[in-house]
This record gives C-alpha cells, sequence and structure tokens, in this order.
C-alpha cells in the first residue's frame, strides 16, 4: 500500500494538485488514512492509467468521465462473462452442448468444436 | 529491439511535433487497458514507448542516429497495467452496477449475474467490505527477528499480526478478510498494515547488514584479544587483531538480518573505536613521552596542501 506522496513520486508527470482533484471527483477512490490516503495496487495502477490519458495520449480532462466510465463498463462486463463462463463450464457435458448450440444459432456463426 | 523509426511508423527525417504525434496515436490505440483481452497489445505498446523514451530525447536521438547507442536499453520498468487487476477479484472497487440492471430484469435464471454486487433499489445487496489501513510502530529487535504483535482496532476487535523476520520499514502486510464486514453476505474487505520500524541505539540497519560501532581499551588496541559484541541474536565472543585501530571494521559472517527471499543472512560490521582510559596517570603519561620522544610518526600526512 502506498502514500500519496508514494504515487506521486513513482509515477512520472503526476502532479499534487491533479491527483487531489481525480479523488475529489471520484477517478480514483483510495482509502481514507487518517489524514491522507492509501493506495492499493489496483488504484495505483488506475491513477497510472489515468496520468498517461491525460499526459501521454493527451486527453482532455472533459473527456475523461466519458473514457473512464465506458472502461469501467467494460471490466465489469468481462468479470461477469467470466463468471457465466465459469457457471457453464460446471455444467455436464450435454448441457453445455446445448448451451454452446443456442449460442451458435443465435450468434449465426458455426460454432468451434473441440473435444 | 525494433528500430524506433519503425516502431512509431516515421520518417528518420521527422520533427519533434511528428514524433509526438506519432506516439500519442499509437498510445491511444495500443495502450494495454484499452485492449483487456489482447496479449499482443502490451508488447506493441512497451515497443512504442521505448522507442519514444529515445526519440523524444534530442541528445539521445543523435547518439541513435550516430549508431552510439542501440534501441535496447530503453525497456521500462517492469509494471502492472490497470487491466491486470480489473479483471481480478479487486476490479469490484470500480464496477458500474446501475448499468447492468435492464439485463437482471430479462432473465430470472440469470438475475443474480447481473445484480450479484448490488444495486441499491434492490433487496438483494451483497457488497465486499471495506479495506481498511492501519500503521504499527514495532521495535528494531522485533524487525529484525520477527515478532507477534496484537493490536485493538479502533472498533475493539483486536488483531494478531505475524511481523515476519526481516520485514522492512513501510513494508504492508496485508491481511485478508480482516477488513469492514461485507453487507448482506459479502466478503470483508482486507487490513494493510504498514510496518514502521523504530531505530535502534546501537544497532543501524543497511539492507540486510547490521552495523555497528564498539568501544575498545588502549590495551586492546595495542595487543588485540577477545571482546563480546552484541548481535541482534544476543552477544558474540569476537577476536580483535592486534593492532587495531579506530576505524577498523571487522566482519561478523551470517549476524545479519535474514534475506526473505533467499534465506540467507546478512553480516554484521563491527566498527572499532578506540577509548582512552578517564584519566591519565603519570605511569601512562611518563611511557607515552618516552616511547613517543625516538618513535615519531605523522598520521596527518596525507593533510599536506589541503
Amino acid at each position: 500500500m502506498l502514500s500519496f506522496e508514494d504515487v506521486i513520486e513513482i509515477i512520472d508527470s503526476l502532479q499534487a494538485e491533479e491527483l487531489h482533484t481525480w479523488i475529489e471527483v471520484g477517478w480514483v477512490l483510495p482509502v481514507r488514512h487518517r489524514e491522507s490516503y492509501r493506495f492499493t495496487e489496483i488504484d495505483v495502477a488506475r491513477v497510472r492509467l489515468i496520468s498517461e490519458m491525460v499526459h501521454e495520449c493527451q486527453i482532455e480532462a472533459d473527456a475523461m468521465p466519458v473514457v473512464l466510465g465506458l472502461l469501467d463498463q467494460v471490466y465489469e462486463l468481462r468479470r461477469r462473462l467470466n463468471t457465466l463462463v465459469r457457471a457453464i463450464e460446471a455444467q455436464p457435458r450435454d448441457i453445455r452442448e446445448k448451451i454452446g448450440r443456442t449460442v451458435s444459432e443465435t450468434a449465426g456463426q458455426p460454432r468451434n468444436r473441440s473435444a | 529491439m525494433k528500430d524506433p523509426y519503425d516502431a512509431l511508423g516515421i520518417e528518420r527525417t521527422a520533427t519533434d511535433k511528428e514524433i509526438g504525434t506519432a506516439y500519442r496515436r499509437l498510445a491511444k490505440e495500443y495502450h494495454p487497458d484499452l485492449h483487456p483481452g489482447d496479449k499482443t497489445a502490451e508488447n506493441r505498446f512497451k515497443e512504442i514507448s521505448a522507442a519514444y523514451q529515445i526519440l523524444k530525447d534530442p541528445d539521445k536521438r543523435r547518439r541513435y542516429d550516430r549508431g552510439e547507442i542501440d534501441a535496447g536499453g530503453q525497456e521500462q520498468p517492469e509494471r502492472s497495467f490497470y487491466r491486470a487487476h480489473a479483471d481480478a477479484e479487486d476490479g469490484a472497487k470500480y464496477a458500474r452496477y446501475e448499468d447492468f440492471a435492464d439485463l437482471a430484469d430479462k432473465s430470472d435464471i440469470f438475475a443474480d449475474l447481473f445484480r450479484q454486487t448490488g444495486d441499491g433499489r434492490r433487496s438483494h445487496i451483497k457488497m465486499r467490505g471495506a479495506d481498511i489501513a492501519y500503521s504499527l510502530r514495532i521495535g528494531f529487535l522485533e524487525a529484525a527477528n520477527g515478532a507477534k504483535k496484537r493490536v485493538t482496532m479502533p472498533d475493539g476487535v483486536a488483531l494478531d499480526i505475524t511481523v515476519p523476520e526481516g520485514v522492512l520499514d513501510r513494508q504492508t502486510l496485508r491481511l485478508k478478510g480482516k477488513g469492514q464486514p461485507g453487507l448482506g453476505g459479502g466478503p470483508p474487505g482486507d487490513a494493510y498494515i504498514e510496518i514502521h520500524i523504530e531505530p535502534h541505539p546501537v544497532f543501524e540497519r543497511k539492507d540486510n547488514n547490521i552495523h555497528i560501532t564498539v568501544p575498545i581499551t588502549l590495551g586492546e588496541a595495542v595487543l588485540g584479544g577477545k571482546i563480546d559484541v552484541p548481535t541482534i541474536k544476543g552477544a558474540v565472543s569476537m577476536a580483535v587483531p592486534k593492532g587495531s585501530n579506530t576505524g577498523t571494521t571487522l566482519r561478523l559472517k551470517g549476524r545479519g538480518i535474514l534475506d526473505p527471499k533467499s534465506k540467507d543472512y546478512g553480516d554484521q560490521y563491527v566498527t572499532l573505536e578506540v577509548v582512552l582510559p578517564r584519566e591519565i596517570d603519570d605511569t601512562l603519561s611518563d611511557f607515552v613521552e618516552s616511547w613517543a620522544s625516538d618513535h615519531p610518526y605523522n598520521p596527518r600526512g596525507d593533510m599536506k596542501g589541503v
């Protein structure tokens, strides 16, 4: 877990002022700790992502909520899809095959069959 | 390593502005966090970043053009991308539940899949408890040798913490499931304990080695002898060679701190300091006077001209 100052230190071109703003508007959700914050690994990775989007890819701050909003939806979808796939994989073979056939028919594409 | 101009898809005559533009366009296109499942995106992105590291710096670019440096050696330090965390369980922290409400309505069987982590309006709320962070002050020897500590949280719950041998200052220990309780059957959060090590009056730690200054008598310095030296695991006997001076440093192998990775112990370095007796009596001063008169030496020879 890293402190506010650690995060500023390890991420290139990140300013304390902007990190404060990002926390205020809820782009990053570090854990409150006394008068400051503690950042878990996912928080730090997220700060780095936002910093790269803003500084290197020059995405305007105004556009960041759109980017982050879509990104969070994509990752949430991936997690839920993953849950669904695991649930289906846990079923007996005939049920898995029935689901597979239905998916092929619905998607209109031949399913790649494997033993 | 790929030629940086090829990596950014630009001519060798490209201006700084063209380099910047090409880099930003490619970084946006290949940023691995924008392509969660695509393994090639990460390699491509690293290639682009490494190329930009060379070409954005006029000096490095000139040296590359002259063949003085090659395209390698510009790799970024190992880093973890957001996608690795967002795909894992931790990712739930930044999830947006309300975006899936309509899907939950469409399926009786899979409704839970789309509302599992809780949409405030429904009865089926299940949320992971919040993480909490604490700092824990421990003594130098507790850190060096490992210790068991019991701390009481603000909510009155006692928490037993095993401090591993050789823990570092500011290292964080993660106690899974010891954070705030979850909601509606959700799992509890984690507790993060940041270790703060108090300094020791005698021992000083550098990496896994211990440094210590030990005073010796004039007799021990001139004639040598055995002395007891404190270590983090108790006193050991050490031989002081004849003619040891202030500043002489001796090594006690394996008397340092455990390296958690290699499982090897560091060493203890003992720096000697010759201490005169509190009172210089006539015997000593008479002897030194007669000895010095026919044994001149100049310990400040190296200072000449300073």
